[in-house]
């Protein structure tokens, strides 16, 4: 069929890793939504800087599916500063390729979690500070990954299933 | 178990087709333009094919010509039809539930300056002649509305259809793809001016339909070349192909009524066993109105690719609308057609029955599709 998927993506679509929610999570983020055809809810919880347990919902695809999960996997355990690295393109190399109309859901895993590490942060801030807070460099990141990447290929820009 | 149940994209050929099929691969192998025995018995053979297609359809020989499928046929009427008529107007209407071959003619006419109207269904998936009457004038050359949809299987009133283009001269053409056998056609008594078929719907081969051009219409050709069809679509004639399309079309509609009668307890035994042991689903389209073979449900709160790829790890084949798409990842335009809530216009899964399904198949299928509904509700975070 159209969609090859490899055996790891399919791996993690039939038993995605760390499925469900966290209650009274540090982090929460929910990106994408079901007229658009696919949403990810990210939990997070954080210890000492230190992601210790990450778990998500999804309405979506099989790839929507499995790029959450690898996702999930593979920053467990990593600090707050290295999982806001983590790149789609590192999802697509670990998932040994993704079919090109799917890699947006690449990118919406990442922006997911990184919405979900904003979050994080913002409840970090015990004082309520003045005036608005900056608007956080992640979100940028991945604009800017987004744009630069994909915008120019039709399948990854607005275009979802 | 393997089970198929996307015979709307696609069916099996009929072992019988392939062997009535073969002899014209390595026997009479002759092109049916050549003047030598070889060729004029290859000839001989097109021209019963013609009349074979005409009885059944309802219409004449000569205006039965053979092209590479619908997406042909549909592409040569509605643009040819249409650029070959321009003295009688510059206006084509055609639904918004056509297959995207029928639209992307039409979206191609609008950029030549033709004015293209898009005429909408009603929530049951039906196109009603009050619908038209208020969109067509003296102008339109051309009306094009599907016999049966391909998604929700909805069928129209092509007859009331035809009769309100004739009272504005506008010729009526309609793509019957998904209606054989479901449907008995008559195209001089239902008032078809132009139809187009296509040979793989209905157990017979790929690569092969037919277009129905009544004679008179003035229609610009597809493709030109050495004049075969009477100069409407030049190529040699594909014979292993038309054979096959004639005899599947026969085959399926000799053995017509106990078709229907089986895959119409099949599909709504299956409907009915879905509902039994599934909860948050709906049939998408009028249940009535629609071929007995199609069964488009709405699965609640779940992505229907996702359903799609699980039921296909376990040996089912399902469509989530049309097999196109499949690689354009839209949401269908049919279900939104419809007024589908926007929220559900992802969650559906298009089940499409044919002349092998079994009773088996469908417990099977049931079975299988209970727990792929349940594993992806699990974690959906859609309550």
């Amino acid at each position: 069929m159209a969609l090859n998927y490899t055996k790891k993506t399919v791996d993690h679509f039939l038993h995605p890793k760390n499925i469900g929610e966290i209650k009274k999570p540090d982090g929460y983020a929910q990106i994408g939504n079901m007229v658009c055809g696919d949403q990810l809810d990210f939990f997070l919880k954080v210890e000492k800087g230190i992601i210790k347990d990450v778990k998500f919902l999804s309405f979506g695809c099989a790839s929507n599916i499995a790029t959450a999960s690898i996702l999930t996997e593979k920053i467990k355990g990593m600090t707050i500063s290295e999982a806001k690295k983590y790149k789609w393109e590192k999802i697509v190399t670990e998932l040994g390729g993704l079919p090109k109309q799917k890699i947006h859901c690449s990118v919406m895993a990442v922006q997911g979690l990184r919405k979900a590490i904003t979050d994080y942060e913002k409840r970090q801030v015990v004082e309520p500070s003045f005036g608005k807070k900056k608007t956080s460099p992640a979100k940028k990141v991945v604009k800017k990954v987004v744009s630069s990447k994909i915008s120019s290929k039709p399948i990854a820009g607005k275009k979802k299933k | 178990m393997k089970v198929y149940l996307d015979n709307a994209a696609t069916t099996r050929l009929d072992s019988r087709v392939l062997v009535k099929m073969r002899p014209y691969l390595n026997e009479k192998y002759g092109n049916a333009s050549s003047i030598h025995n070889l060729g004029q018995e290859a000839f001989l053979d097109l021209q019963s094919a013609k009349e074979r297609v005409a009885k059944i359809l309802g219409g004449e020989a000569e205006s039965v010509i053979f092209t590479s499928g619908a997406t042909e046929s549909n592409n040569l009427i509605i643009k040819g039809v249409a650029q070959a008529n321009q003295a009688k107007g510059n206006k084509i209407i055609v639904s918004n539930i056509e297959h995207p071959c029928v639209r992307e003619s039409a979206n191609e006419l609008a950029r030549l300056g033709f004015k293209v109207e898009f005429i909408s269904a009603n929530q049951e998936g039906i196109i009603t002649s009050a619908a038209l009457e208020k969109l067509i004038d003296k102008e339109t050359i051309l009306v094009s509305i599907m016999t049966v949809n391909n998604e929700i299987g909805t069928i129209q009133d092509i007859t009331s259809l035809a009769k309100v283009a004739h009272k504005f001269g506008a010729y009526f053409h309609t793509d019957a793809v998904q209606a054989i056998p479901y449907l008995k056609i008559d195209i001089k008594k239902m008032g078809i001016d132009l139809l187009s078929i296509s040979a793989h719907k209905f157990n017979g081969p790929k690569g092969v339909g037919a277009a129905y051009i009544s004679r008179g219409i003035k229609i610009k050709p597809l493709i030109v070349g050495g004049g075969q069809e009477n100069g409407l679509r030049s190529g040699t004639y594909n014979l292993p192909g038309i054979m096959g399309l004639v005899y599947a079309l026969e085959l399926a509609y000799k053995e017509r009524s106990e078709y229907i009668k089986k895959v119409k307890t099949l599909r709504d035994y299956l409907w009915q066993s879905i509902k039994k042991n599934i909860p948050n689903v709906q049939v998408n389209g009028s249940m009535a109105k629609r071929v007995p073979a199609n069964l488009n449900v709405m699965f609640g709160s779940i992505e229907g690719e996702a359903i799609l790829m699980d039921l296909s790890f376990k040996g089912i084949c399902v469509s989530t609308g049309s097999a196109c798409s499949a690689t354009d990842l839209r949401a269908s335009y049919v279900l939104k057609a419809i007024g589908l809530d926007k929220n559900n216009l992802n969650s559906n899964i298009r089940f499409s029955l044919g002349r092998y399904n079994t009773k088996n198949e469908i417990d099977y299928t049931v079975k299988c599709l209970k727990d792929t509904v349940k594993r992806l509700r699990s974690f959906s975070p859609i309550k």
